[in-house]
């Protein structure tokens, strides 16, 4: 059993967190409908008022929300209380859209302390922890989150920001930071750096690392953990639902409880909107029941996740969700099979394949293909054709198992395939289906 | 009794070919022999060269994949019916032959073609017990 910073809440059990979530969301509901004429009108299209909601079993009633609503109610359209209480305003960045804005009340700041202090002691933080944030500050959530909950719990926080990595490293050795937390890549980068510095775990007091914003795989995690001589965490979060924490991994690392009492998640069909039972993969959908100022209610992320309640070894009760294994504006339709460029570049690292990969769909005779290509590594290549079509094979076999669906598969020479300094193009689709 | 071959990838594509012949003639290494196998998406260019290390050390640096393999060169004499008598021996002796092609010699009175075999060292023994002659790295370069 972990030790919990609030484990009165975060071992309730699941009844009572249903009963506390069903006040919430009436509440919530009310709370919005008066404030919000946006969601007012979206409920009254749809024949609702508050008093259709009596806890979480009408959920599904609610409309959904989604980027495009925060979009066309920019800036503060969706505030549920004047601005004299919204003490604090983070945003978006706009690198996949208009950038949208959100507000926080005081008590929606204290909340979101609340929540990433659980997460630093599920990672086995206290208050005798150094605290090293190096996610960006500023109107991104990524700083402040983890920040507040290092005050919270009492621990010492150092907002130390993002780069200058040998400063980054100088500051973990003199300052003695014993939790990191920033982003997966530059938790892998810092790791890089310590080991050209000639540097390695023993030279930093590290122990544990909080590390979200941006997806990762399993392999990542073991190499971070490797180099830095650490146990490695997910966390997750949305700058629209609250920042990180929204949920978070324990002792377990096997995905991140959410935060049942500020939150309610939903796994939704991206299609039609159903929402699917526990277990199955579909859009993640939250709904705010606690917040003031920014209360979204079922919204959409667009990321695909499988959340279940099956009972964590660490003791807490909060459902559990998996690492994000993609998003919906990533996926696609090949045969009618929905595949994920997330699934692909999991089968190629597993393999030590690098995350330079290109895929490549098209529709030949009216039969959608799929091609992957895929740099190929000196140790497998040998002076027969047989050796390098053996290990496309064995790559063919792998994504045919896991998605369902023939890929063909090339191995290309080192350093082929376009590296990007900005968001890479790994997906050319040539379908040209909305042509 | 074996020869460096050094195979290297080659993608199926425009220019790539002489991409490799380019860092070669940079580094001053001779080719004397040349094979190259393809499929849809790629080759293997299979080369012996007068110096197998540096050329190694030359292909690493300008970032190729590639590979090192002990192969038999085989000394036979230029007359017809010598490559099959070469044939029989490694059938007769139950070696399977992955590929095979010709080294360009210098001399008009016998031949020397290159074996990639599965057992190389048993085929050693095989053509050496019927009195085939098998040619060194340095010989390849002494005519």
């Amino acid at each position: 059993m972990d030790r919990c910073y609030q484990p009165e809440i975060e071992t309730m059990p699941v009844e009572e967190i249903k009963k506390l979530q069903s006040e919430r969301l009436v509440k919530q509901v009310a709370h919005v409908f008066a404030n919000v004429p946006y969601y007012r009108h979206l409920m009254e299209e749809k024949g609702l008022t508050p008093a259709d909601i009596h806890g979480v079993e009408d959920l599904h009633k609610l409309p959904f929300t989604c980027k495009q609503d925060l979009r066309d109610t920019y800036p503060y359209g969706l505030f549920a209380v004047p601005m004299d209480d919204v003490v604090r305003l983070h945003a978006s960045s706009g690198t996949t859209g208009k950038q949208i804005v959100v507000g926080y009340t005081q008590h929606d700041l204290d909340i979101w302390d609340e929540i990433a202090a659980r997460q630093l002691v599920a990672v086995g933080g206290s208050k005798h922890d150094m605290v090293h944030v190096s996610y960006g500050y500023g109107l991104f959530t990524g700083g402040f989150g983890l920040h507040g909950g290092a005050q919270r719990l009492g621990a010492t926080a150092i907002p130390v920001s993002s780069g200058n990595t040998k400063r980054q490293i100088t500051i973990l050795r003199d300052f003695g930071s014993t939790i990191l937390c920033c982003t997966p890549s530059y938790a892998a980068f810092i790791g890089e750096t310590l080991h050209d510095m000639g540097l390695g775990p023993e030279d930093i007091s590290l122990k544990a690392g909080i590390f979200g914003a941006e997806a990762w795989t399993e392999e990542m995690r073991r190499d971070i953990e490797a180099k830095l001589g650490i146990k490695a965490y997910d966390v997750y979060g949305l700058t629209e639902i609250m920042g990180p924490c929204v949920s978070y991994e324990c002792s377990a690392q096997t995905g991140m409880h959410v935060n049942e009492d500020h939150f309610i998640v939903e796994v939704i069909d991206p299609d039609t909107g159903k929402v699917l039972p526990e277990g199955e993969r579909g859009e993640l959908v939250f709904t705010c029941i606690t917040k003031e100022a920014f209360p979204l209610l079922r919204y959409r992320t667009r990321d695909i996740g499988i959340i279940s309640r099956k009972p964590c070894p660490c003791g807490r009760t909060f459902i559990k969700m998996s690492k994000p294994m993609g998003r919906t504006d990533d996926m696609l339709i090949i045969r009618g099979v929905n595949v994920f460029p997330s699934q692909i570049e999991g089968v190629l690292m597993e393999r030590g394949y690098s995350s330079n990969y290109q895929i490549v769909v098209n529709r030949v005779n009216n039969t959608d293909t799929l091609d992957v290509y895929v740099e190929i590594l000196p140790d497998q290549f040998s002076d027969t054709v047989r050796g390098v079509s053996a290990a496309e094979h064995e790559l063919e076999e792998a994504l045919k198992s896991l998605l369902g669906i023939v890929a063909i598969v090339h191995l290309v020479a080192p350093k082929s395939i376009e590296r990007s300094t900005g968001k890479a193009v790994r997906v050319i689709d040539k379908r040209k289906l909305h042509d | 009794m074996m020869v460096k071959q050094i195979s290297i990838f080659v993608e199926n594509r425009a220019g790539q070919l002489l991409k490799v012949t380019d860092v070669l003639a940079a580094h001053q290494i001779n080719m004397r022999a040349l094979s190259l196998a393809d499929t849809r998406d790629f080759g293997i260019l299979r080369l012996i060269v007068d110096d197998a290390d540096k050329a190694a050390t030359a292909l690493t640096e300008a970032g190729f994949v590639y590979s090192i393999t002990p192969v038999l060169a085989v000394i036979i004499p230029d007359e017809p019916g010598s490559f099959s008598h070469i044939l029989h021996v490694l059938a007769d002796g139950g070696i399977n032959i992955e590929y095979t092609y010709a080294f360009l010699s210098q001399s008009s009175d016998h031949a020397c073609m290159i074996f990639r075999v599965e057992n190389a060292e048993k085929a050693t023994e095989v053509l050496q017990a019927n009195g085939v002659e098998l040619a060194m790295q340095q010989e390849l370069y002494r005519q």
